[in-house]
């Protein structure tokens, strides 16, 4: 059980109802350690009352969402930024 | 299992059970976690008890251990929707470990090894109805259900029996915990189907 994550691919489908773009192929620098990847490499803990999503060098917390039935909670504060790649202007 | 009847698993089932609103019954004893399981080892684990004015009251395994120890059987209700009857613990009484505690605070926020938080007012841990538990169904706490010890309030949904605890802060203004940031209800009282803010 010390490990029971998935990768942060397993955000796509939940933060799909928030963004218009796919997050996980946006890059984020961890707030703990300054570790800087794609969200699609975080450690994703998902037997929880929410997503909870870690990062892989430092395991300090990246990103929550926590879905009730009439809003989306996301807790960004782990994440210094976020990179989204965009086409041309 | 259609055709098993309940009756051999010799245990209450859920006819006639009353849950609270929304939940269902399980048998088994699901595993959630927001992280990565810690493992502390005994000899290395403490409990403190900070109280509103900075004063810290510390206990080790071994005298976490010396203190009278209770037996209670309580049932579980998860904010996931399960429900866990009759599940039998052993612990310290949350009433015995702050008897010697000066304080007039009235919040309490529980800290865990691995940096988890939640909150709760201190009356919901006195009178009884919270522990320190370290022996659940006659074993020793498994890691993954929060040994070596966890706190266990069970009148309140189950994020707020912190696996893995280290300690209690109390508080004279309620400080909202690690769920309780993320939309989930302040007090959580399964009864009332406190789930999320504003229910």
């Amino acid at each position: 059980m010390i490990d029971d994550y998935e990768d942060g691919n397993a955000l796509a489908g939940p933060l799909s109802e928030i963004f218009t773009f796919d997050v996980t192929t946006a890059d984020t620098r961890c707030a703990g350690c300054g570790r800087t990847g794609p969200v699609a490499g975080l450690r994703v803990y998902t037997h929880a009352p929410g997503l909870v999503a870690r990062c892989p060098g430092c395991e300090e917390v990246v990103l929550r969402v926590v879905r009730t039935p009439t809003a989306a909670w996301l807790d960004l504060r782990g994440s210094v930024a976020l990179r989204i790649p965009l086409a041309p202007a | 299992m259609g055709i098993v009847s309940p009756g051999f698993h010799g245990r209450r089932r859920g006819a006639g059970v009353k849950l609270p609103p929304g939940q269902y019954l399980t048998e088994d004893f699901p595993v959630l976690s927001a992280g990565p399981t810690p493992r502390i080892r005994p000899e290395d684990w403490e409990f403190t008890v900070t109280t509103e004015t900075g004063q810290e009251h510390r206990w080790s395994w071994r005298e976490l251990l010396d203190l009278p120890g209770e037996t209670p059987t309580v049932d579980i209700h998860c904010v996931t929707k399960w429900s866990k009857l009759g599940t039998s613990w052993e612990g310290v009484s949350l009433d015995t470990l702050l008897a010697d505690v000066d304080t007039a605070a009235d919040y309490a926020l529980v800290h865990s090894y691995g940096g988890y938080t939640t909150n709760l007012p201190l009356e919901d841990l006195l009178d009884g109805q919270a522990w320190i538990a370290y022996r659940f169904d006659g074993e020793d706490l498994a890691p993954e259900h929060g040994g070596p010890a966890r706190l266990l309030v069970p009148h309140l949904y189950f994020w707020k029996s912190a696996k893995w605890v280290r300690g209690i802060r109390l508080m004279d203004e309620d400080e909202p915990g690690f769920w309780e940031t993320a939309g989930y209800h302040d007090y959580g009282d399964p009864w009332r189907e406190q789930r999320y803010q504003g229910d």
